[in-house]
C-alpha cells in the first residue's frame, strides 16, 4: 500500500520553510529599520517566524528519514538509496547520499547555527539573521520541487517511485512497491561516510556565519566592529572544514582504491580551496583585532571563502565537471538555480564592498620588514595564491563551457598527471608557508628589530637543522627538495615549540592556538613528504613471465598475481592467499566462504560445517547464519617473513549490480609506517565455463595429478546415508576418496556414484578454490579401478598492489594537532568576544 | 619604488607563472586521429580520447585481451569520430570495464599501431537513470 501521507507532510513542511524563510527575512528587515519602540515587537515576530522555519526544516529532515527508515519503497528517495538490508547507521549515509538530502543536511546546520546566533548575540541578531534567512530562501528552494509551467524549482525528496520513473509497471498497477530498494553506493557502506558529510557540511554553513556579520557590519557601517564576534566564527569554520578534509582524505585512504589519501580530484578541490582563503583571512582578521590593517583584505578574503563555498557547490553538482571528476554527480536541473544563488551573493557583497569602500578606515603607514603586520600579509598572500593555483584548473571545464556559450569550440583538459602538476606548486608554496610561520610567530609575539630577529632565530634554527639532519640520515632522503620540506617542516615546529614554551610559562594555554596549529602544519608538512614521496609500490610482479613484446616487459608491472595457497615474493615478505572469507553476526574474525552456502534470502547463509573461533563453537553445521552485507568479500592474504608468519591482512571487494567491483584496503599499521593492500582484480565466483572433460582410471592407493595437484585415490566407501537424498532398498551407494594436494594444504573431494535399479546418479565433487570438478563416472570392478571424470577451471587468484608508507603517522598526528590549536584559538576569541558583548558593547 | 609596489608585482608574477604553467600543462581533447597526429609530429604530450568500447552487432563487447599474468590487458576503443584503436593498459582490468557507456583514455600513441593509456576514466550505467524496476514483489 503507497503512504502518501510522510511525503505529503515532508513537501508541505519545506513550503512552509521556504515562506517562512522569507517572511523572516522581511521581518528582521523591518526590526534592523524600526524605531527603538517597535523593535521589541518585530524582534519577536522574527524569531517566531524563524522558529517555524526551524520546526519545518526539521520536519523535512525527519520526514524524510521516516521514509528510508521503514523502507518506503515507493518513495524514489528511499527506492534509490537505500536497500532492507542496510543496517541503521548506514541509512544515516542514505540520507544524503542524494543530493536533496544533502541539501536538507545544510539546511538543518544552517538551522542550528541561526538558533545559536539568535542566543549568542544582541546588537548583531538582526543584520545577521537577515542573510541567514535569505540563504535559508536559496537553500530551501533546491528541493522545492515546484513546477510553474517548463520552470522546474527544486527537485523534492519526497517524490513517488511512479512519478519519477516511466515504468509500465505503474500502469498496470498504480499502487506497486518495489520489494527493495536498489541500496547504497558501496563506498559510502563505511563508518566515515556517516560522520564526514555532516562534519563538511557544518563546515559549509559556517562559511556563512563570518560572511553574514560582515554583511551586517557593511550595510550598518560598523565597518571595524564586526571583526570580533566573527573571528571565533571564522576559526570555527575553518577548523570545522579542515576536519571534514581530513575525515575525506582519511576515508578515501581506508575505503577507496586510490592508493592514496589526496587525489587532487576536483571534489576535493573545491573543499580545499575554501579553506585556505579561510585560514587567509583569520590571519588577516587577526592582525586587524591587534593593529588595525588589513581590514579591506579580511573583507575581501571572508566574502571570497563564502562564494568559493557556493562555487564548489556549483562545481560539484551541477554536471559540469562532467567526466573529469571521479566523485560525478548527476545534474538534477538545479545548476541554474545554484548558479543565481551564487551570482546573487556575489552581487550584494561586490556592492555592499564597493559602495562603503572609501569609509572603510585602512591604515596609510607603509608596514615595515620586521612588522608583524608584513609576514602575516605575506602568509595570506602565499594561501590566496595556493588557492588560485588550485581553483584555475579545477575550473577548466567552467571555461571550456564559458568558451562555448559564446560558440567558441575549446577541448582543453584537465593535466593529465594532476597529482604531479599540483604538488609541484603546492609543495614549494607550504615550504613558504612554514618558513613564514616560523618568522612570523617570533615577531608576533615580540618587538623586533634586525638584531634580535636574529637573535631569536639561532637557537631554533641550530636545533632544527641538527634535528633535520637526523631525519635525513635516518629516513634516507637524499632528493635535495624533500631535504628543504624537512627543514622547513622542523624549523617551523622547532620554531612553534619554542613559542609554545614561553607562552606556557610566562602566561595562560589559552593562548597558544597559533603556535600549535602551526606545529601541527610542520608535521603535516614531513607527514605528507615521507607518505607521499616516499611511497613505494612493493607489489611488482617478479613471476618471470615474458611476453613476445619486449617493449612490455620494460614497463613496470604494479600489480601480483597471488594464486591460492601459493607462496609468492613481495620484496622482503612472501604472501600467501588463503581463500574468501565472509563477515558473520556473533563470530569474531571472518569466516571462510567454504563453510556456508547461501540461500534466497539477503544476508542469510548456511553453515556448511560447525563454525568454530578459538575452541568456541559459534555455529552448528546446518544452522542459518546471519551475514553482515553479503556482497562483501573477504580475502585472506597470510605475510610471512622467511618461514615466520608476520601477519594477515583481509582487503575487502564487493560485487554491486549498480557499481560494479568495488574494492577497499586493507593496511598493516606500524609505528612508522604503513603497508597498504587492495585487490585490483578478483576471480569471476559466478558459474565457471568448465574446460573440456579429462578422464583418468585409477586403481586404489594410486597417485596422479590432476592438472599439477598430485591427488592421491584412497579409495571407495559404500554409503548407506547421504545428505539431501533418500537410499531406498537395493539402491548401490559408493563414494570415492580423493585427497588433492596444493602446496601445504590437503584438500578432499568426494564424488558420489549411485545406482538405482538401471539408472545412475552421480554427484561430481567441485572445488572452486582450486578450480577443479571431480565426477566419479564409473565403476570397473574386474579392473578395480575407479574411472574419473575431470572437469578444470582456473584457480582462485587475487590480483593485489602493495605499497609502503612511511611516516603517515605523523601526517595524522599533525593534523589532530593543528585541530586542537584551533579549538584553543576559537576558544580564546569567543572569550573575547563574549566579555564585550556582557559589557554590553555589542 | 615603494615596498608594496615590488610585493604587488611579485604576486602578479606568481599569478602569470601559475596561469602559464597551467595553459602549458593542460591536457586537451583529441580524437584518435589527431593523437597520432601529434605523435606524428613528434609531441608526445598525454592526451584525453573520449569514445565507447568496441562491440559487436550483438552489443557484446569485444576485443578485450588479458596478458596472462592479470596485471595488464588491450582493448579495442572506438572514438568519437568511429576510429578503431588498440589500446593498452598497464593495469588490471578495471571492475565492470565492460559495462562502461563511456570511456576516457588518458596517454598517447606508443607507436602507429597501439596506443597506451596512463589512465582510464569510465562512465558506467547509472543508476538514476534506471526504468527497470524489479517487479519480483508483485
Amino acid at each position: 500500500m503507497i503512504n502518501t501521507f510522510v511525503g505529503n507532510l515532508g513537501h508541505f513542511a519545506v513550503i512552509l520553510a521556504f515562506v517562512s524563510s522569507l517572511i523572516t527575512a522581511y521581518a528582521y528587515y523591518q526590526y534592523i529599520k524600526a524605531s527603538e519602540l517597535d523593535k521589541a515587537n518585530w524582534r519577536l515576530f522574527s524569531r517566531i517566524s524563524f522558529y517555524v522555519h526551524s520546526v519545518a526544516s526539521v520536519t523535512v529532515a525527519l520526514a524524510l528519514f521516516e521514509i528510508i527508515y521503514s523502507h518506503r519503497f515507493e518513495y524514489f528517495y528511499a527506492y534509490s538509496h537505500s536497500s532492507k538490508a542496510l543496517p541503521v547507521h548506514y541509512m544515516i549515509s542514505s540520507f544524503w547520499e542524494g543530493q536533496e538530502g544533502a541539501f536538507i543536511l545544510w539546511i538543518f546546520w544552517n538551522v542550528v547555527l541561526g538558533l545559536v546566533l539568535i542566543h549568542t548575540n544582541k546588537f548583531w541578531e538582526g543584520p545577521v539573521m537577515l542573510v541567514f534567512a535569505l540563504v535559508q530562501a536559496f537553500l530551501v528552494s533546491m528541493i522545492l520541487g515546484v513546477v510553474i509551467g517548463d520552470l522546474k524549482i527544486g527537485s523534492s525528496p519526497f517524490i513517488l517511485l511512479r512519478d519519477a520513473l516511466n515504468a509500465p509497471i505503474f500502469q498496470i498497477n498504480p499502487q506497486f512497491v518495489p520489494e527493495d530498494g536498489t541500496g547504497l553506493n558501496p563506498l559510502l557502506q563505511n563508518i566515515w561516510m556517516v560522520i564526514h558529510p555532516p562534519t563538511l557540511f557544518l563546515g559549509y554553513a559556517t562559511t556563512l556565519v563570518p560572511f553574514a556579520f560582515l554583511m551586517g557590519g557593511l550595510a550598518t557601517k560598523k565597518y571595524a566592529e564586526w571583526v570580533r564576534p566573527a573571528l571565533p566564527w571564522a576559526q570555527f569554520s575553518a577548523m570545522v572544514l579542515g576536519m571534514g578534509i581530513i575525515m575525506g582524505a582519511y576515508w578515501a585512504y581506508v575505503t577507496l582504491n586510490f592508493g592514496g589519501y589526496w587525489n587532487w580530484d576536483p571534489v576535493e578541490n573545491a573543499v580545499y580551496v575554501p579553506w585556505l582563503i579561510m585560514v587567509a583571512g583569520i590571519h588577516t582578521m587577526i592582525t586587524f583585532r591587534k593593529s588595525s590593517t588589513a581590514l579591506k583584505s579580511s573583507m575581501v578574503l571572508v566574502v571570497a571563502s563564502f562564494i568559493l563555498v557556493l562555487y564548489a557547490t556549483f562545481l560539484v553538482r551541477s554536471g559540469v565537471l562532467g567526466d573529469s571528476s571521479v566523485h560525478s554527480f548527476t545534474d538534477l536541473g538545479l545548476s541554474g538555480q545554484l548558479l543565481i544563488y551564487m551570482l546573487f551573493f556575489l552581487f550584494v557583497a561586490v556592492f555592499l564592498l564597493a559602495r562603503n569602500w572609501k569609509n572603510i578606515p585602512t591604515s596609510d603607514k607603509e608596514a615595515s620588514v620586521y612588522s608583524r603586520e608584513f609576514w602575516i600579509f605575506i602568509g595570506a598572500t602565499t594561501l590566496a595564491l595556493m588557492a588560485f593555483q588550485v581553483i584555475l584548473p579545477t575550473s577548466i571545464p567552467v571555461w571550456n563551457a564559458i568558451v562555448e556559450i559564446f560558440g567558441g569550440i575549446s577541448n582543453m583538459a584537465p593535466p593529465a598527471d594532476q597529482v604531479g602538476f599540483y604538488t609541484k606548486f603546492q609543495l614549494w608554496f607550504a615550504v613558504a608557508l612554514a618558513l613564514l610561520t616560523a618568522v612570523g610567530q617570533f615577531f608576533w609575539w615580540n618587538k623586533m628589530d634586525g638584531k634580535t630577529l636574529r637573535e631569536a632565530l639561532v637557537m631554533p634554527y641550530v636545533i632544527s637543522v641538527i634535528l633535520s639532519a637526523i631525519i635525513i640520515v635516518w629516513g634516507k632522503v637524499y632528493d635535495i627538495s624533500y631535504i628543504v620540506v624537512v627543514l622547513a617542516g622542523t624549523f617551523t615546529i622547532v620554531a612553534n615549540s619554542t613559542i609554545l614554551f614561553k607562552l606556557v610559562k610566562k602566561s595562560t594555554f589559552k593562548l597558544a592556538g597559533g603556535s600549535l596549529a602551526h606545529i601541527g602544519l610542520g608535521m603535516v608538512l614531513i607527514g605528507v613528504m615521507f607518505s607521499s614521496g616516499y611511497s613505494e609500490v612493493i607489489s611488482y610482479n617478479l613471476s618471470g613471465l615474458t611476453y613476445s613484446n619486449s617493449w612490455e616487459d620494460e614497463l613496470n608491472k604494479e600489480h601480483v598475481l597471488l594464486w591460492i595457497n601459493k607462496p609468492t615474493q613481495i620484496k622482503d615478505y612472501t604472501a600467501i592467499y588463503r581463500g574468501r572469507q565472509k563477515k558473520v553476526k556473533g563470530v569474531p574474525g571472518l569466516v571462510s566462504v567454504n563453510l556456508l552456502k547461501s540461500t534466497d534470502t539477503t544476508n542469510e547463509a548456511i553453515a556448511l560445517d560447525d563454525i568454530i573461533v578459538k575452541g568456541k563453537t559459534h555455529y552448528e553445521k546446518g544452522d542459518i547464519v546471519t551475514l553482515i552485507l553479503e556482497e562483501n568479500d573477504y580475502f585472506q592474504i597470510d605475510y610471512y617473513k622467511g618461514d615466520q608468519y608476520q601477519f594477515t591482512l583481509n582487503p575487502m571487494s564487493q560485487f554491486n549490480s549498480s557499481m560494479g567491483l568495488i574494492s577497499s584496503p586493507d593496511s598493516r599499521r606500524f609505528l612508522n609506517r604503513d603497508l597498504y593492500t587492495f585487490v585490483s582484480a578478483i576471480n569471476d565466483y559466478e558459474d565457471p565455463e568448465w574446460r573440456e572433460d579429462e578422464y583418468y582410471d585409477v586403481t586404489p592407493g594410486e597417485t596422479f595429478f590432476i592438472s599439477d595437484f598430485v591427488t592421491e585415490f584412497e579409495g571407495g566407501e559404500v554409503l548407506t546415508q547421504i545428505d539431501g537424498i533418500d537410499l531406498m532398498g537395493g539402491d548401490v551407494a559408493v563414494k570415492a576418496k580423493l585427497s588433492i594436494m596444493d602446496f601445504d594444504v590437503e584438500k578432499r573431494l568426494e564424488p558420489i556414484f549411485i545406482i538405482r535399479g538401471s539408472q545412475v546418479g552421480r554427484i561430481p565433487a567441485i572445488d572452486h578454490e582450486l578450480g577443479v570438478k571431480v565426477e566419479l563416472e564409473n565403476i570397473i570392478p574386474e579392473k578395480n579401478q575407479f574411472s574419473f571424470k575431470v572437469n578444470r577451471y582456473q584457480k582462485d587468484y587475487v590480483v593485489l598492489k602493495a605499497i609502503v608508507k612511511p611516516q603517515i603517522n605523523i601526517l595524522w598526528a599533525g593534523t589532530i594537532i593543528m585541530l586542537i590549536g584551533f579549538c584553543v584559538a576559537i576558544y580564546r576569541r569567543y572569550d573575547e568576544f563574549s566579555k564585550m558583548r556582557d559589557k554590553g558593547l555589542e | 619604488m615603494k615596498k608594496g609596489h615590488i610585493i604587488g608585482l611579485g604576486i602578479i608574477a606568481i599569478a602569470i607563472l601559475i596561469i602559464v604553467s597551467m595553459i602549458g600543462d593542460a591536457s586537451t581533447y583529441e580524437s584518435f586521429e589527431t593523437a597520432k597526429a601529434m605523435k606524428m609530429k613528434g609531441e608526445a604530450k598525454p592526451i584525453h580520447v573520449v569514445g565507447e568500447l568496441k562491440k559487436s552487432l550483438s552489443g557484446i563487447v569485444e576485443g578485450i585481451e588479458v596478458n596472462p599474468d592479470k596485471t595488464s590487458f588491450y582493448f579495442m576503443m572506438v572514438d568519437n569520430d568511429g576510429t578503431e584503436q588498440k589500446v593498452f593498459y598497464n593495469e588490471p582490468v578495471p571492475a565492470d570495464f565492460a559495462r562502461a557507456e563511456q570511456v576516457v583514455v588518458i596517454g598517447s600513441y606508443k607507436n602507429e599501431e597501439l596506443f597506451v593509456a596512463d589512465k582510464i576514466l569510465m562512465k558506467c550505467p547509472s543508476k538514476y537513470q534506471e526504468n527497470e524496476v524489479s517487479t519480483a514483489g508483485m
